[in-house]
């Protein structure tokens, strides 16, 4: 917390209460440019909700925060890439109209969609971008004819090709199984490092959380009233800096994996 | 083994499926035999064999006023009047439903109007509507629409509202403005429901359809139907029934596969 000038993403004294409830209270936080954030806590301590402020999905009841020094609007926007759990990727569109969408909407504000050589290249692109992440068999299947693990490579490269500011990784890997988890820890890991990410993920996990992250934000309540036990919320309790990126070394298998799984 | 896992093979559903239609069709023979072994000019069980040569003229003799085929002329008014009413009813579930169920203020707005009217039993309306338009088309067409849109209206906008907020989410944070999530999120996805709406709606539509021609027309299945009413003409009731249930089929069939068609990804196809 000590390079507030540099920070990326900075929360100041932020609270999030719904009527007499308080979920978060008092929370700041700095992160910086190329950080891999991991917060972890138990169900209820408002993992999701600062989630969501960070996404601008909801606003703070009190507080700030600041995106590069701005204030962030309350909307999500695309300097802030997101991969949830489940729901992530479009099943109406293939893998490959998934990751050009993205594209598409910036270009294309009326007609929702490329055409020609414009359409092409924003393909080509995707393209590039689906066999960083290891789906370049995949292009043209539905995400309903994939795995759910090939299913989140899909949404990490879909969220990916807008270059956002800040990735946000909510659960992405909680629904996996752990093979496939060791796979897709290994996968992120190495886009951290190639596209130079700042990445915030919000885990159950705890060992993943310290594998993957180069900061720990624990979440809890400080304080608990056993009467009321909805007017505390919970807050940063442990900032825990880990040293360097993360076991850098030895990935489980070498560049794009044909994802078979 | 248990009932619920009793799962025939195809053979065997056609045969089950097949078995009960086929008694009814003995039922009815045998009763329409016993009739007319006791008298040969009953009208009320009529046999195949009538049936079919009182359906051969109204296929083949042209009617002596408009000159037309009374059959195919009946089948083009009356499928004329459901195609438009659906047509009108589907483009409003898919604008106002999409509108609906992704926009707020549009749902605030709209969704008590949609509410109100379809609570209104369409048949109560007729009188207003052959007052108001006339006794021609456009009442008829009118009635179905007015009949089965605020139902496939609400279907859609639900079904639109009930997209999961994470695909919206992650459609804004690609950048994506309101126009381009109703556009290409929104809209796909509710094309197969929209589908499954008219599949749900055409039910209904029949019932609006014969009910207007019954009440005033000139032409149309419905109206043939109340027309030779009047002469206990059951020869040419039972075929027109028949053929309108023929005819509900087909399009549902039909309606079916351009889903399955058109949208292999809400199918499950490939998995």
């Amino acid at each position: 917390m000590s390079n507030a000038l540099s920070a990326l993403l900075s929360l100041r004294n932020v609270w999030v209460e719904y009527g007499d409830k308080v979920v978060l209270e008092k929370v700041n936080l700095e992160v910086t440019e190329g950080a891999f954030l991991s917060i972890i806590g138990p169900s209820g301590a408002g993992k999701s909700s600062l989630l969501r402020l960070i996404l601008g999905q909801e606003a703070p009841t009190r507080g700030k925060i600041l995106l590069d020094g701005a204030p962030l609007k309350p909307e999500c926007g695309p300097d802030r890439g997101v991969v949830f759990q489940r729901y992530s990727v479009f099943p109406h569109m293939t893998v490959l109209g998934n990751v050009t969408f993205g594209l598409e909407c910036p270009a294309a504000p009326f007609a929702a969609r490329l055409f020609g050589t414009a359409r092409r290249k924003a393909e080509a692109q995707a393209t590039e971008m689906l066999e960083a992440v290891g789906l370049a068999d995949s292009l043209h299947l539905y995400p309903a004819q994939m795995s759910g693990g090939m299913q989140q490579r899909l949404a990490i490269a879909q969220a990916l090709i807008k270059r956002p500011r800040i990735l946000l990784l909510d659960e992405p890997f909680g629904a996996l199984d752990p093979g496939i988890r060791a796979d897709m820890h290994g996968l992120i890991t190495r886009l951290w490092r190639d596209y130079a990410l700042t990445v915030v993920m919000v885990t159950h996990d705890i060992k993943e959380a310290f594998t993957l992250g180069t900061r720990v934000l624990a979440l809890d309540k400080r304080r608990h009233d056993p009467h009321a036990p909805h007017r505390y919320g919970a807050t940063a309790v442990y900032d825990l800096p880990l040293r360097g990126p993360p076991v850098p070394a030895p990935e489980p298998q070498p560049e794009p994996v044909a994802a078979t799984h | 083994m248990r009932w619920i896992n009793w799962h025939l093979t195809k053979r065997d559903r056609l045969i089950a499926g097949g078995a009960p239609i086929l008694l009814l069709v003995v039922i009815y023979l045998i009763t329409a035999l016993q009739r007319h072994a006791a008298n040969p000019s009953d009208k009320i069980l009529p046999l195949p064999s009538g049936m079919a040569s009182a359906i051969t003229a109204l296929l083949t003799t042209p009617d002596p006023l408009s000159g037309h085929l009374v059959f195919w002329a009946d089948t083009f008014a009356s499928l004329q009047r459901l195609g438009l009413g659906l047509g009108i009813a589907t483009l409003f579930a898919l604008v106002l439903g999409l509108l609906i169920g992704a926009l707020p203020p549009v749902r605030a707005t709209l969704s008590p109007l949609v509410t109100g009217i379809a609570v209104i039993p369409p048949i109560a309306l007729l009188p207003i509507l052959f007052i108001a338009l006339g006794l021609g088309e456009t009442s008829k067409v009118v009635l179905i629409a007015i009949g089965v849109a605020p139902v496939m209206v609400r279907d859609i906008a639900a079904h639109v509202g009930s997209l999961p907020r994470e695909q919206i989410i992650k459609a804004e944070t690609l950048g994506a403005n309101s126009w381009q999530i109703i556009a290409r999120v929104a809209l796909p996805q509710a094309m197969p429901r929209l589908l499954q709406a008219i599949r749900l709606a055409l039910g209904p539509a029949w019932v609006f359809l014969i009910s207007a021609e019954a009440v005033a027309s000139d032409i149309g299945l419905g109206y043939r139907i109340f027309l030779v009413r009047r002469y206990l003409a059951m020869d040419v009731i039972i075929p027109y029934v028949a053929w309108i249930a023929l005819l509900a089929i087909l399009i549902d069939v039909t309606l079916a596969a351009i889903s399955r068609r058109a949208f292999p990804w809400a199918h499950g196809e490939g998995r």
